[in-house]
């Protein structure tokens, strides 16, 4: 046993590994990239010893889920970990891999981002983990995360089921000390019996989910029971409901409260998924007010409220407006919702100081590309461009005001060829390459089948920039092999390099494209800053 | 004992850095810790914020609840105004006067420089001039944690070597101009 200083994400990372894990796959995303990259980190140092693991960055959410699901088939202990937005992109092998018959023990992580700190929704994932039935652990802080971890491998393979960990960008990025445990020996490859329960052929399935409606009894048992959940009885009328990190927000506000109440509050604390039914009727019984503080949706709350109101107790939450309904919980809204008077600091007198939203590097590539790409649309007064996620959204904001559009990862090159179909012209997809690998290429596939009349600009700088510069999953010379390989015509495929002083021959050869009618691709080469900082340091 | 720092600037003048280096002094002083950072996206130039909250119990919340904190140490003075409703009472702030205009509303560095002033308790320094005369101009950061250490519940000699430890890897050239910076930070706040 020995303490160790971690952010949310390694504390996450070092329980998965002291469980036993064996492979360990992920697409990055923030809050949730700190978890690989402190995986990798410790799977380059332990390369050749016993302990050895994998640790792998892949194409996308849904293929490491897969690589994952994979390695439990193996009977070794596998996770998966993403942010909350690439659960959808996995949700096909997520919500399928609840039936089949876990072998080695599963986990996935989601990192979900109530407050949008670098996200396009604040989805909850426990809606998720709710409506594909398995059991869900939410951590309250970095302590809780690390031994979470062993929780959820051996709860996997105990149900064999897969297990959620569900966390929040405030535990993900805040650093304590954690106290860690001994290592597990890692499981021995061992294939999962042939008893057709990988098999869901809609016979098999069937039998499969009934046996998964079956285990949600013993799985309410766990949440009911004295491992998980603590309930406390108090004298006071109001009753508190915390969520994963709501809890160190409460206890933050708690001595405050019961010096004004005069009386402790009853407190239940979940941590654990399904909701402990029995606990909540029990705490329900002895309270007047119930509140209800959880950061994300209101995923308990709207469950305890039902459809229609109840005379007793009364729920108090994000739909009663205690709470604010988006965004993060703080300790000031958790203190505001607990009836505290506000703490009040300095106010800036004579101004407001303006918000600094991030932009471009100077230097980067993007720039020289999207400030080609301005100069050729000049010349038509209609046209679209759909861009993507990554760094390059940013092109959305002055002073390039280059991209029209950015919704999920791949979108580009789908909806700038449906605008096109539509009649829209030109239309033109901006993606980085990694985003392409995610989740172009098939849009791509697509445009050429239907020859759709459309430009596909992959601005190919060799990295994730957006969330620190991990290296694209495969080296980005060959990304012409690849588009030329679905089938986009060789003269149309053209390969610039992304610097002002190529900026003459750039916007010659968009607009060349451009004009062209049918399908073309141009890749745009030139290195990100930050990866090339990044690879200095190593 | 209680000490929330609440630190922020501007992405690249290395803020969060900083908050480990204190973090882990008081760590080595036997205290308990949480620090808490805003990552946003990795792109340059956007606000920069992280937490450091330091007790002798245990800590309940990551992040420092309003009015609370003790200090803020600001790598740039428009961000110090930003976080005045965290600041409590009898807190204190110390600012870089040197201004980072990435955005084209930035206020006249006067009235910025003028709010900081009032309040009871505040340090403006160039940072940057400090740091050069270091020996080192990006140790403008590490010049702000000497110029706030007096009010920091740890021992100078504590935090020097923890910023000493932080740099050994940079070799001997890079730890002694960072020391020499907190140094000069110390001086310019006796
Ligand atoms: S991190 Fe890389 S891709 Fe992103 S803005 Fe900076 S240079 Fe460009």
């Amino acid at each position: 046993m020995s303490t160790e200083t971690l952010l949310g994400n390694e504390a996450i990372a070092l329980g998965a590994v002291h469980a036993g894990l064996s492979g360990a796959f992920a697409y990055p995303g923030t809050p949730s990239t700190e978890i690989m990259e402190f995986l990798q980190e410790t799977a380059a140092r332990e390369a050749g010893t016993a302990n050895a693991f994998v640790a792998q960055w892949c194409a996308n959410e849904k293929t490491a889920y897969e690589s994952a699901l994979g390695a439990s088939y193996a009977g070794r202990r596998a996770m998966a970990s993403m942010k909350h937005v690439g659960l959808n992109v996995a949700a096909d092998p997520f919500v399928n891999s609840a039936l089949i018959r876990i072998n080695g023990g599963f986990v996935v992580v989601v990192a979900d981002d109530p407050g949008m700190h670098s996200s396009q929704d604040e989805q909850d994932s426990r809606w998720l983990a709710d409506f594909a039935r398995i059991i869900c652990l939410e951590p309250s802080d970095q302590q809780e995360a690390y031994d979470m971890m062993r929780k959820a491998f051996d709860l996997s393979e105990k149900h064999e089921v897969p297990v959620m960990i569900r966390i929040t960008t405030r535990l993900a990025h805040a650093r304590a000390i954690v106290k860690t445990g001994p290592r597990t020996p890692q499981n021995p490859v061992r294939k999962a019996d042939a008893d057709m329960s990988w098999i869901l052929m809609p016979a098999i399935a069937r039998k499969r989910w009934r046996e998964l409606i079956e285990k949600q009894k013993a799985f309410a048992a766990i949440s009911d029971g004295p491992d998980a959940n603590p309930l406390a009885m108090k004298s006071g009328k109001l009753g508190v409901i915390t969520t994963g990190v709501a809890l160190p927000y409460y206890r933050e506000n708690l001595a405050d409260l019961v010096a004004s109440l005069g009386a402790e509050p009853s407190h239940l604390h979940i941590g654990m998924y399904p909701m402990p039914k029995e606990k909540l009727r029990k705490l329900a019984a002895g309270v007047e007010r119930l509140l209800v503080i959880e950061d994300g949706y209101p995923f308990v709350e709207r469950e305890l409220r039902g459809i229609l109101p109840f005379a007793s107790p009364r729920i108090l939450g994000k739909e009663s407006g205690e709470l604010p309904i988006d965004g993060e919980l703080s300790p000031d809204n958790v203190r505001a919702a607990l009836g505290l008077p506000e703490r009040e600091g300095f106010a800036v007198k004579n101004l407001v100081p303006p918000s600094r939203p991030p932009s471009l590097c100077t230097g980067c590539p993007h720039t020289d590309s999207l400030v080609a790409l301005k100069e050729v649309l000049r010349d038509y007064p209609l046209h679209s461009v759909n861009s993507d996620i990554g760094c390059y959204t940013l092109g959305a904001l002055p002073p390039y005001s280059a991209v029209e559009t950015c919704v999920d990862m791949g979108a580009s090159i789908g909806m700038a060829r449906g605008a096109s179909e539509a009649g829209l012209r030109p239309t033109v997809a901006v993606i980085g390459d990694s985003t392409f690998y995610h989740s172009g290429i098939t849009n791509l596939i697509d445009a050429v089948s239907h020859r759709t009349n459309m430009t596909v600009l992959i601005l190919d700088n060799g990295t994730t920039g957006m969330t620190g510069a991990q290296p694209t999953i495969l080296p980005s010379s060959g990304l012409g092999n690849l588009v030329r390989g679905v089938g986009i015509e060789p003269e149309h495929v053209v390969t610039l390099r992304a610097h002002k002083n190529e900026h003459a021959k750039n916007v010659e050869a968009i607009r060349r494209e451009l004009a062209y009618e049918g399908p073309s691709v141009v890749i745009m080469v030139r290195e990100c800053l930050e990866a090339v900082k990044k690879a200095r340091k190593a | 004992m209680k000490y929330d720092i609440v630190f922020c600037g501007v992405g690249g003048q290395g803020g969060i850095s900083v908050s480990v280096v204190i973090a882990r002094a008081a760590m080595a002083a036997g205290l308990q810790v949480k620090q808490s950072e805003v990552h946003g996206m990795s792109q340059r130039g956007g606000e920069v914020l992280a937490h450091l909250r330091i007790s002798d119990k245990p800590i309940a919340s990551p992040t420092i609840p309003r009015g609370c904190a003790n200090l803020i140490l600001a790598f740039e003075p428009l961000e110090a105004l930003r976080y005045l409703p965290w600041l409590s009472r009898d807190g204190a702030v110390v600012a870089a006067t040197a201004p980072i205009r990435n955005i084209p509303t930035y206020p006249e560095i006067e009235s910025v420089l003028a709010e900081i002033k009032a309040l009871p308790k505040a340090v403006l320094l160039d940072a940057d001039a400090l740091a050069k005369e270091a020996g080192n101009a990006r140790a403008a950061n590490i010049v702000l944690v000497g110029a706030a250490a007096k009010y920091l519940p740890l021992k100078a000699d504590a935090i020097e070597t923890a910023i000493a430890e932080n740099f050994a890897r940079k070799g001997d050239a890079v730890v002694s101009a960072n020391v020499k910076a907190f140094q000069n930070g110390r001086k310019a706040n006796p």
